[in-house]
Protein backbone atom coordinates (compact mmCIF):
# COMPACT_ATOMS: atom_id res chain seq x y z
CA UNK A 1 0.00 0.00 0.00
CA UNK A 2 1.23 3.34 -0.53
CA UNK A 3 2.33 6.02 1.99
CA UNK A 4 -0.27 6.97 4.13
CA UNK A 5 -1.54 10.56 3.72
CA UNK A 6 -1.61 11.25 7.63
CA UNK A 7 0.29 9.20 9.94
CA UNK A 8 -0.61 9.25 13.86
CA UNK A 9 1.25 7.62 16.10
CA UNK A 10 1.00 6.76 20.04
CA UNK A 11 -0.39 10.30 20.54
CA UNK A 12 -0.87 11.50 24.02
CA UNK A 13 -2.61 14.90 25.08
CA UNK A 14 -3.15 16.76 28.56
CA UNK A 15 -4.60 19.10 29.66
CA UNK A 16 -3.59 20.00 33.17
CA UNK A 17 -2.17 16.67 34.34
CA UNK A 18 -6.04 15.23 32.84
CA UNK A 19 -5.54 12.80 30.09
CA UNK A 20 -7.72 13.83 27.15
CA UNK A 21 -6.01 11.67 24.36
CA UNK A 22 -4.49 7.85 24.82
CA UNK A 23 -2.20 6.26 22.93
CA UNK A 24 -3.95 7.18 19.88
CA UNK A 25 -2.56 5.82 16.37
CA UNK A 26 -4.38 6.54 13.22
CA UNK A 27 -3.38 6.27 9.31
CA UNK A 28 -5.63 8.07 7.11
CA UNK A 29 -4.79 7.26 3.06
CA UNK A 30 -4.91 8.84 -0.12
CA UNK A 31 -8.68 9.60 -0.90
CA UNK A 32 -9.81 8.12 2.22
CA UNK A 33 -12.83 9.62 3.88
CA UNK A 34 -12.59 8.76 7.88
CA UNK A 35 -15.64 9.99 10.26
CA UNK A 36 -14.81 10.30 13.88
CA UNK A 37 -17.81 10.03 16.28
CA UNK A 38 -18.18 10.01 19.81
CA UNK A 39 -19.94 11.35 22.31
CA UNK A 40 -18.95 15.05 23.96
CA UNK A 41 -15.52 15.20 25.54
CA UNK A 42 -14.57 11.91 24.31
CA UNK A 43 -11.60 14.43 22.36
CA UNK A 44 -13.08 14.71 18.83
CA UNK A 45 -11.86 18.31 18.73
CA UNK A 46 -8.77 18.22 20.72
CA UNK A 47 -7.63 15.06 17.93
CA UNK A 48 -8.30 17.45 15.55
CA UNK A 49 -6.18 20.50 17.14
CA UNK A 50 -3.58 18.22 17.66
CA UNK A 51 -3.16 17.22 13.96
CA UNK A 52 -2.47 21.10 12.65
CA UNK A 53 -1.18 21.87 15.71
CA UNK A 54 -3.29 23.96 17.41
CA UNK A 55 -2.31 22.16 20.71
CA UNK A 56 0.90 20.91 21.67
CA UNK A 57 0.51 17.08 22.41
CA UNK A 58 2.52 15.38 25.29
CA UNK A 59 3.47 12.06 23.65
CA UNK A 60 3.54 10.25 20.27
CA UNK A 61 4.16 11.25 17.10
CA UNK A 62 2.06 13.30 14.06
CA UNK A 63 3.29 12.87 10.27
CA UNK A 64 2.25 14.44 6.76
CA UNK A 65 3.74 12.40 4.46
CA UNK A 66 6.50 11.78 6.78
CA UNK A 67 6.96 15.40 7.58
CA UNK A 68 6.60 15.69 11.26
CA UNK A 69 4.09 18.03 13.08
CA UNK A 70 5.33 19.92 15.83
CA UNK A 71 4.02 22.83 17.66
CA UNK A 72 5.86 25.92 17.19
CA UNK A 73 8.12 24.46 15.25
CA UNK A 74 9.77 26.75 11.96
CA UNK A 75 8.35 24.83 9.29
CA UNK A 76 4.72 24.58 10.59
CA UNK A 77 3.14 27.40 8.89
CA UNK A 78 4.10 25.64 5.53
CA UNK A 79 2.74 22.22 6.67
CA UNK A 80 -0.44 23.63 7.58
CA UNK A 81 -1.02 25.01 4.29
CA UNK A 82 -1.68 21.54 3.28
CA UNK A 83 -3.64 20.77 6.23
CA UNK A 84 -7.37 22.71 5.45
CA UNK A 85 -9.48 22.91 8.36
CA UNK A 86 -13.08 24.36 9.16
CA UNK A 87 -13.96 25.29 12.14
CA UNK A 88 -17.57 24.40 13.75
CA UNK A 89 -18.16 28.60 14.30
CA UNK A 90 -16.68 29.07 10.85
CA UNK A 91 -14.84 31.71 11.38
CA UNK A 92 -14.24 33.59 8.29
CA UNK A 93 -12.68 37.15 8.87
CA UNK A 94 -14.97 39.66 9.15
CA UNK A 95 -13.56 42.84 7.96
CA UNK A 96 -12.88 41.08 4.68
CA UNK A 97 -15.35 40.10 1.83
CA UNK A 98 -15.92 36.37 1.14
CA UNK A 99 -13.45 37.08 -1.74
CA UNK A 100 -10.71 38.24 0.16
CA UNK A 101 -11.30 35.74 2.85
CA UNK A 102 -10.37 33.34 0.01
CA UNK A 103 -7.69 35.22 -1.55
CA UNK A 104 -5.99 36.04 1.47
CA UNK A 105 -3.74 33.11 2.22
CA UNK A 106 -3.19 31.32 -0.75
CA UNK A 107 -2.03 35.33 -1.97
CA UNK A 108 0.02 36.14 1.51
CA UNK A 109 0.90 32.35 2.84
CA UNK A 110 1.78 30.96 -0.84
CA UNK A 111 2.45 33.91 -3.01
CA UNK A 112 0.36 32.75 -5.62
CA UNK A 113 -0.68 35.07 -8.41
CA UNK A 114 -3.72 36.90 -7.56
CA UNK A 115 -5.84 36.36 -11.11
CA UNK A 116 -5.36 32.60 -11.02
CA UNK A 117 -6.66 32.14 -7.24
CA UNK A 118 -9.33 34.94 -8.10
CA UNK A 119 -10.15 32.26 -11.18
CA UNK A 120 -10.02 29.35 -8.96
CA UNK A 121 -11.82 30.77 -6.00
CA UNK A 122 -14.43 31.89 -8.56
CA UNK A 123 -15.02 28.68 -9.75
CA UNK A 124 -15.49 26.93 -6.49
CA UNK A 125 -17.65 29.36 -5.00
CA UNK A 126 -19.90 29.00 -8.23
CA UNK A 127 -19.72 25.17 -7.35
CA UNK A 128 -21.07 25.80 -3.95
CA UNK A 129 -23.92 28.29 -5.01
CA UNK A 130 -22.18 31.16 -3.80
CA UNK A 131 -21.14 32.92 -7.24
CA UNK A 132 -23.19 35.97 -6.60
CA UNK A 133 -22.05 36.60 -2.84
CA UNK A 134 -18.10 37.35 -3.83
CA UNK A 135 -18.03 40.86 -2.51
CA UNK A 136 -20.77 40.45 -0.23
CA UNK A 137 -19.05 40.47 4.18
CA UNK A 138 -19.42 37.63 6.18
CA UNK A 139 -22.21 39.21 8.29
CA UNK A 140 -24.51 39.44 5.19
CA UNK A 141 -24.49 36.21 4.97
CA UNK A 142 -26.41 32.75 6.34
CA UNK A 143 -24.73 30.21 8.76
CA UNK A 144 -24.82 27.91 5.95
CA UNK A 145 -23.40 30.43 3.70
CA UNK A 146 -20.55 31.15 5.63
CA UNK A 147 -19.87 27.61 6.11
CA UNK A 148 -20.00 26.87 2.29
CA UNK A 149 -17.21 30.19 2.22
CA UNK A 150 -15.19 28.37 4.67
CA UNK A 151 -14.64 25.38 3.08
CA UNK A 152 -13.71 27.13 -0.25
CA UNK A 153 -11.69 29.13 1.68
CA UNK A 154 -9.95 25.50 2.78
CA UNK A 155 -10.28 24.03 -0.46
CA UNK A 156 -8.01 27.17 -2.57
CA UNK A 157 -5.30 26.26 -0.56
CA UNK A 158 -5.37 22.62 -2.23
CA UNK A 159 -4.91 20.70 0.88
CA UNK A 160 -3.67 17.39 0.78
CA UNK A 161 -5.85 16.65 3.92
CA UNK A 162 -9.27 18.04 5.12
CA UNK A 163 -10.35 17.94 8.72
CA UNK A 164 -13.89 19.23 9.40
CA UNK A 165 -15.05 19.95 13.69
CA UNK A 166 -19.09 19.71 13.56
CA UNK A 167 -18.83 22.24 10.69
CA UNK A 168 -22.83 21.99 10.74
CA UNK A 169 -22.95 21.58 14.80
CA UNK A 170 -24.02 25.63 14.63
CA UNK A 171 -26.26 25.47 11.97
CA UNK A 172 -30.35 25.94 11.86
CA UNK A 173 -31.66 22.32 10.61
CA UNK A 174 -32.80 23.43 7.22
CA UNK A 175 -29.19 24.58 6.09
CA UNK A 176 -27.24 21.43 7.45
CA UNK A 177 -28.29 19.88 4.15
CA UNK A 178 -26.48 22.57 1.66
CA UNK A 179 -22.93 22.09 3.48
CA UNK A 180 -23.15 18.16 3.68
CA UNK A 181 -23.95 18.09 0.32
CA UNK A 182 -20.77 19.96 -0.28
CA UNK A 183 -18.51 17.71 1.58
CA UNK A 184 -20.25 14.12 0.13
CA UNK A 185 -19.34 16.41 -3.43
CA UNK A 186 -15.90 16.31 -1.93
CA UNK A 187 -15.69 12.43 -1.09
CA UNK A 188 -16.84 11.80 -4.25
CA UNK A 189 -13.92 13.94 -5.85
CA UNK A 190 -11.81 11.44 -3.66
CA UNK A 191 -10.51 13.79 -1.06
CA UNK A 192 -8.90 12.82 1.97
CA UNK A 193 -10.77 14.16 5.07
CA UNK A 194 -11.12 13.21 8.49
CA UNK A 195 -15.04 14.60 9.45
CA UNK A 196 -16.24 14.87 13.07
CA UNK A 197 -19.84 14.87 13.17
CA UNK A 198 -23.14 14.18 15.19
CA UNK A 199 -24.97 13.79 11.94
CA UNK A 200 -25.56 9.94 11.81
CA UNK A 201 -27.14 9.10 8.47
CA UNK A 202 -24.08 11.47 6.66
CA UNK A 203 -21.16 9.71 8.85
CA UNK A 204 -22.72 6.55 7.20
CA UNK A 205 -23.37 8.25 3.65
CA UNK A 206 -19.95 9.95 3.34
CA UNK A 207 -17.60 7.13 5.72
CA UNK A 208 -15.35 5.00 4.21
CA UNK A 209 -14.09 4.06 7.65
CA UNK A 210 -15.42 5.32 10.94
CA UNK A 211 -13.89 5.55 14.01
CA UNK A 212 -15.59 5.76 17.46
CA UNK A 213 -13.07 7.68 20.17
CA UNK A 214 -14.65 7.63 23.98
CA UNK A 215 -12.79 8.61 27.20
CA UNK A 216 -9.44 9.17 24.72
CA UNK A 217 -9.28 5.82 23.07
CA UNK A 218 -10.21 5.09 19.77
CA UNK A 219 -12.13 2.00 20.62
CA UNK A 220 -13.34 1.22 16.99
CA UNK A 221 -12.52 1.37 13.61
CA UNK A 222 -14.60 -0.08 11.34
CA UNK A 223 -16.30 0.41 7.79
CA UNK A 224 -19.96 2.14 7.91
CA UNK A 225 -21.83 -0.60 7.26
CA UNK A 226 -20.37 -3.05 9.93
CA UNK A 227 -20.72 0.28 12.37
CA UNK A 228 -24.14 1.03 12.24
CA UNK A 229 -25.62 -2.74 10.96
CA UNK A 230 -24.30 -4.79 13.57
CA UNK A 231 -21.56 -2.70 16.06
CA UNK A 232 -19.19 -5.29 17.45
CA UNK A 233 -18.31 -3.48 20.86
CA UNK A 234 -20.62 -2.49 23.67
CA UNK A 235 -19.77 0.75 23.27
CA UNK A 236 -20.58 1.43 20.02
CA UNK A 237 -23.92 -0.15 21.00
CA UNK A 238 -24.62 2.02 23.68
CA UNK A 239 -23.03 5.47 21.26
CA UNK A 240 -25.75 4.11 18.78
CA UNK A 241 -28.48 3.72 21.02
CA UNK A 242 -28.07 7.22 22.40
CA UNK A 243 -28.71 8.44 18.92
CA UNK A 244 -32.16 6.03 19.04
CA UNK A 245 -33.21 7.63 22.41
CA UNK A 246 -33.18 10.77 21.38
CA UNK A 247 -34.59 10.45 17.81
CA UNK A 248 -37.87 8.50 19.87
CA UNK A 249 -37.85 10.99 22.39
CA UNK A 250 -37.90 14.03 19.47
CA UNK A 251 -40.63 12.50 17.49
CA UNK A 252 -42.93 11.94 20.56
CA UNK A 253 -43.27 15.33 21.59
CA UNK B 1 -28.24 95.11 29.67
CA UNK B 2 -24.80 94.01 31.82
CA UNK B 3 -21.55 93.70 29.89
CA UNK B 4 -20.73 90.02 29.56
CA UNK B 5 -16.87 91.08 29.84
CA UNK B 6 -16.14 89.67 26.37
CA UNK B 7 -15.35 93.39 25.36
CA UNK B 8 -12.23 92.80 26.77
CA UNK B 9 -10.42 90.54 24.24
CA UNK B 10 -10.83 93.29 21.50
CA UNK B 11 -9.00 95.30 23.50
CA UNK B 12 -4.93 95.75 22.06
CA UNK B 13 -3.21 92.56 21.64
CA UNK B 14 -5.62 90.40 23.95
CA UNK B 15 -7.79 88.41 21.11
CA UNK B 16 -3.93 87.93 19.38
CA UNK B 17 -2.49 86.66 23.11
CA UNK B 18 -5.33 84.14 23.60
CA UNK B 19 -5.17 82.86 20.49
CA UNK B 20 -1.24 82.37 20.47
CA UNK B 21 -1.93 80.66 24.19
CA UNK B 22 -3.99 78.25 22.30
CA UNK B 23 -1.48 77.67 19.85
CA UNK B 24 0.53 76.44 22.65
CA UNK B 25 -1.48 74.21 24.04
CA UNK B 26 -2.21 72.36 20.86
CA UNK B 27 1.46 72.23 20.47
CA UNK B 28 1.51 70.23 23.19
CA UNK B 29 -1.57 68.55 22.57
CA UNK B 30 -0.67 67.56 19.12
CA UNK B 31 3.06 66.62 19.63
CA UNK B 32 1.86 64.58 23.04
CA UNK B 33 -0.73 62.73 20.96
CA UNK B 34 1.40 61.63 18.00
CA UNK B 35 3.88 60.35 20.42
CA UNK B 36 1.25 58.60 22.53
CA UNK B 37 -0.16 56.90 19.35
CA UNK B 38 3.35 55.28 18.69
CA UNK B 39 4.45 54.16 21.74
CA UNK B 40 1.15 53.41 22.47
CA UNK B 41 0.59 50.85 19.73
CA UNK B 42 4.02 49.49 19.58
CA UNK B 43 3.57 48.99 23.37
CA UNK B 44 0.05 47.55 23.43
CA UNK B 45 0.88 45.04 20.81
CA UNK B 46 3.85 43.59 22.69
CA UNK B 47 1.67 43.48 25.96
CA UNK B 48 -0.37 41.29 24.29
CA UNK B 49 1.79 38.96 23.61
CA UNK B 50 2.27 36.18 27.17
CA UNK B 51 5.70 37.74 28.02
CA UNK B 52 4.91 37.21 31.80
CA UNK B 53 7.84 39.97 32.44
CA UNK B 54 6.72 42.71 30.46
CA UNK B 55 3.11 42.73 31.44
CA UNK B 56 4.38 42.96 34.88
CA UNK B 57 6.37 45.74 34.46
CA UNK B 58 3.78 47.57 32.08
CA UNK B 59 1.06 46.80 34.44
CA UNK B 60 3.27 48.61 37.53
CA UNK B 61 3.91 51.63 34.85
CA UNK B 62 -0.53 51.66 34.18
CA UNK B 63 -1.30 51.69 37.90
CA UNK B 64 1.66 54.40 38.59
CA UNK B 65 0.19 56.62 35.64
CA UNK B 66 -3.96 55.90 36.67
CA UNK B 67 -2.93 56.58 40.17
CA UNK B 68 -0.90 59.89 40.27
CA UNK B 69 -3.00 62.76 39.38
CA UNK B 70 -1.53 64.93 35.97
CA UNK B 71 -0.71 67.50 37.94
CA UNK B 72 1.46 65.61 40.56
CA UNK B 73 3.47 64.18 37.76
CA UNK B 74 3.95 67.75 36.23
CA UNK B 75 5.16 69.07 39.40
CA UNK B 76 7.12 66.27 39.17
CA UNK B 77 9.13 66.12 36.20
CA UNK B 78 9.05 70.13 35.88
CA UNK B 79 10.43 70.69 39.69
CA UNK B 80 11.54 67.49 40.83
CA UNK B 81 14.00 65.97 37.99
CA UNK B 82 15.61 69.82 37.40
CA UNK B 83 16.36 69.41 41.29
CA UNK B 84 17.28 65.94 41.51
CA UNK B 85 19.46 65.80 37.85
CA UNK B 86 20.27 68.95 37.66
CA UNK B 87 18.49 70.04 33.99
CA UNK B 88 16.68 72.33 33.34
CA UNK B 89 13.65 71.71 31.26
CA UNK B 90 11.07 73.94 30.36
CA UNK B 91 7.53 74.07 31.11
CA UNK B 92 6.83 73.28 27.21
CA UNK B 93 9.08 69.64 27.10
CA UNK B 94 8.06 69.01 30.72
CA UNK B 95 4.45 69.24 29.59
CA UNK B 96 5.25 66.91 26.23
CA UNK B 97 6.85 64.52 28.94
CA UNK B 98 4.35 64.13 31.06
CA UNK B 99 1.64 64.01 28.55
CA UNK B 100 3.37 61.34 26.72
CA UNK B 101 3.90 59.12 29.62
CA UNK B 102 -0.32 59.13 30.37
CA UNK B 103 -0.89 58.78 26.83
CA UNK B 104 1.29 56.14 26.43
CA UNK B 105 -0.18 54.09 29.36
CA UNK B 106 -3.83 54.77 28.26
CA UNK B 107 -3.12 54.15 24.53
CA UNK B 108 -1.11 50.75 25.33
CA UNK B 109 -4.35 49.82 27.68
CA UNK B 110 -6.44 50.45 24.63
CA UNK B 111 -4.28 48.28 22.18
CA UNK B 112 -4.20 45.93 24.27
CA UNK B 113 -7.86 45.76 24.91
CA UNK B 114 -9.05 46.13 21.37
CA UNK B 115 -6.53 43.37 20.22
CA UNK B 116 -7.32 40.39 23.08
CA UNK B 117 -10.87 40.93 22.34
CA UNK B 118 -10.46 39.48 18.69
CA UNK B 119 -11.45 36.00 19.86
CA UNK B 120 -8.41 33.48 20.28
CA UNK B 121 -10.21 31.27 17.95
CA UNK B 122 -9.86 33.81 14.89
CA UNK B 123 -5.94 33.45 15.36
CA UNK B 124 -6.40 29.79 15.42
CA UNK B 125 -8.03 29.65 11.97
CA UNK B 126 -5.94 32.16 10.57
CA UNK B 127 -3.11 29.83 11.53
CA UNK B 128 -4.90 27.06 10.26
CA UNK B 129 -4.28 28.42 6.71
CA UNK B 130 -0.21 28.23 7.05
CA UNK B 131 0.13 32.01 7.34
CA UNK B 132 3.12 32.76 9.39
CA UNK B 133 1.95 34.72 13.11
CA UNK B 134 3.44 37.59 11.46
CA UNK B 135 1.30 37.71 8.69
CA UNK B 136 -1.87 36.70 10.60
CA UNK B 137 -0.90 39.87 12.94
CA UNK B 138 -0.96 42.40 10.21
CA UNK B 139 -4.11 41.15 7.51
CA UNK B 140 -6.15 39.94 10.40
CA UNK B 141 -6.07 40.71 14.04
CA UNK B 142 -4.67 44.12 13.65
CA UNK B 143 -7.45 45.55 11.29
CA UNK B 144 -10.03 43.43 13.68
CA UNK B 145 -8.29 45.70 16.55
CA UNK B 146 -7.86 49.19 14.64
CA UNK B 147 -11.68 49.26 14.03
CA UNK B 148 -12.47 48.79 17.84
CA UNK B 149 -9.56 51.41 18.50
CA UNK B 150 -10.43 54.14 16.47
CA UNK B 151 -13.36 55.26 18.73
CA UNK B 152 -11.74 54.85 21.68
CA UNK B 153 -8.33 56.73 20.43
CA UNK B 154 -10.35 59.83 19.30
CA UNK B 155 -11.77 59.62 22.79
CA UNK B 156 -8.49 59.47 24.35
CA UNK B 157 -7.25 62.38 21.95
CA UNK B 158 -9.73 64.68 23.16
CA UNK B 159 -9.25 63.96 26.93
CA UNK B 160 -5.54 64.90 26.25
CA UNK B 161 -6.26 68.19 24.58
CA UNK B 162 -8.82 68.87 27.11
CA UNK B 163 -6.42 68.29 29.86
CA UNK B 164 -3.50 70.66 28.03
CA UNK B 165 -4.85 73.05 30.26
CA UNK B 166 -2.85 71.57 33.83
CA UNK B 167 0.10 72.84 31.72
CA UNK B 168 -0.57 76.18 33.41
CA UNK B 169 0.56 75.02 36.40
CA UNK B 170 4.34 74.77 35.61
CA UNK B 171 4.23 77.95 33.68
CA UNK B 172 3.32 77.80 30.28
CA UNK B 173 1.71 80.41 28.45
CA UNK B 174 -0.87 79.08 27.82
CA UNK B 175 -4.44 79.36 27.23
CA UNK B 176 -5.81 79.67 30.65
CA UNK B 177 -3.23 80.86 31.40
CA UNK B 178 -3.35 84.19 29.14
CA UNK B 179 -7.01 84.32 30.01
CA UNK B 180 -6.16 84.94 33.45
CA UNK B 181 -3.55 87.68 32.45
CA UNK B 182 -6.84 89.31 30.67
CA UNK B 183 -8.42 89.25 33.38
CA UNK B 184 -5.87 90.34 36.22
CA UNK B 185 -4.74 93.30 34.11
CA UNK B 186 -8.83 94.41 33.31
CA UNK B 187 -10.03 93.73 36.38
CA UNK B 188 -10.91 97.21 37.29
CA UNK B 189 -11.83 98.41 33.86
CA UNK B 190 -14.07 95.26 33.29
CA UNK B 191 -15.38 93.90 35.96
CA UNK B 192 -16.83 90.90 34.17
CA UNK B 193 -14.13 90.07 32.30
CA UNK B 194 -13.40 87.00 33.84
CA UNK B 195 -17.25 85.33 32.62
CA UNK B 196 -17.03 86.60 29.30
CA UNK B 197 -12.96 85.48 29.04
CA UNK B 198 -13.87 81.91 30.36
CA UNK B 199 -16.36 81.72 28.08
CA UNK B 200 -14.47 82.33 25.32
CA UNK B 201 -11.89 80.04 26.66
CA UNK B 202 -14.77 77.37 26.96
CA UNK B 203 -15.88 77.93 23.71
CA UNK B 204 -12.56 77.59 21.74
CA UNK B 205 -11.80 73.94 23.54
CA UNK B 206 -15.41 73.70 22.31
CA UNK B 207 -14.88 74.11 18.51
CA UNK B 208 -11.58 72.44 18.68
CA UNK B 209 -13.11 69.03 20.64
CA UNK B 210 -16.14 69.09 19.38
CA UNK B 211 -15.10 68.40 15.37
CA UNK B 212 -12.62 65.52 16.53
CA UNK B 213 -15.89 63.97 18.99
CA UNK B 214 -17.78 64.20 15.55
CA UNK B 215 -15.27 62.15 13.32
CA UNK B 216 -15.17 59.06 16.47
CA UNK B 217 -19.11 58.85 16.17
CA UNK B 218 -18.57 58.83 12.77
CA UNK B 219 -16.20 56.23 12.42
CA UNK B 220 -17.52 54.47 15.05
CA UNK B 221 -20.84 53.88 12.81
CA UNK B 222 -19.28 52.83 10.00
CA UNK B 223 -16.76 50.05 11.50
CA UNK B 224 -18.68 49.66 14.91
N1 LIG C 1 -8.44 24.11 26.49
C1 LIG C 1 -8.75 23.10 27.31
N2 LIG C 1 -8.30 23.07 28.58
C2 LIG C 1 -8.59 22.07 29.43
N3 LIG C 1 -9.34 21.00 29.08
C3 LIG C 1 -9.84 20.95 27.84
C4 LIG C 1 -9.58 21.99 26.87
N4 LIG C 1 -10.19 21.67 25.71
C5 LIG C 1 -10.80 20.49 25.93
N5 LIG C 1 -10.60 20.05 27.19
C6 LIG C 1 -11.09 18.77 27.74
O1 LIG C 1 -10.67 17.74 26.89
C7 LIG C 1 -11.69 16.78 26.75
C8 LIG C 1 -11.98 16.53 25.30
O2 LIG C 1 -12.53 17.70 24.74
P1 LIG C 1 -12.94 17.82 23.22
O3 LIG C 1 -13.38 19.21 22.99
O4 LIG C 1 -11.85 17.29 22.38
O5 LIG C 1 -14.19 16.84 23.14
P2 LIG C 1 -15.15 16.55 21.91
O6 LIG C 1 -15.12 15.09 21.68
O7 LIG C 1 -14.80 17.42 20.78
O8 LIG C 1 -16.55 16.96 22.50
P3 LIG C 1 -17.82 17.62 21.79
O9 LIG C 1 -18.54 16.52 21.09
O10 LIG C 1 -18.63 18.14 22.92
O11 LIG C 1 -17.31 18.68 20.89
C9 LIG C 1 -12.86 17.26 27.56
O12 LIG C 1 -12.84 16.59 28.79
C10 LIG C 1 -12.60 18.71 27.75
O13 LIG C 1 -13.11 19.13 28.99
MG1 LIG D 1 -15.77 19.08 19.83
Amino acid sequence: MAEPVLTIEHLTKEYDGQTVLKDVSLQVHEGEVIVIVGPSGSGKSTLLRCINALEDIQGGEIRLRGQKITAGAKNLPQIRQKIGMVFQSYELFPHLTVMNNILLAPMKAQKRAKEEVQAEAMALLTRVGLADKADSLPRQLSGGQKQRVAIVRALCMHPEILLFDEVTAALDPEMVREVLEVILQLAENKRTMLIVTHEMPFARAVADRIILLDDGRIQDDTDPEEFFESPKTELAKRFLQSFEYTRTRKSDD
Amino acid sequence: MQSLGVEVLFKGKNFARLMGGMWTALKISLVSIAISMVLGLLLGMLVSRKNRVLRGVMRCYLEFIHIMPQMVLLFLVFFGTSKAFGWNLSGELSSVIVFSLWGTAEMSDLVRGAVTSVPKIQYESAMALGMTPAQVNRYVILPQAVRRLIPQSINLITRMIKTTSLVLMVGVVEILKVAQQIIEANRKASPNAAFGVYLTVFLLYFLLCWPVSLLAKHLEKRWG
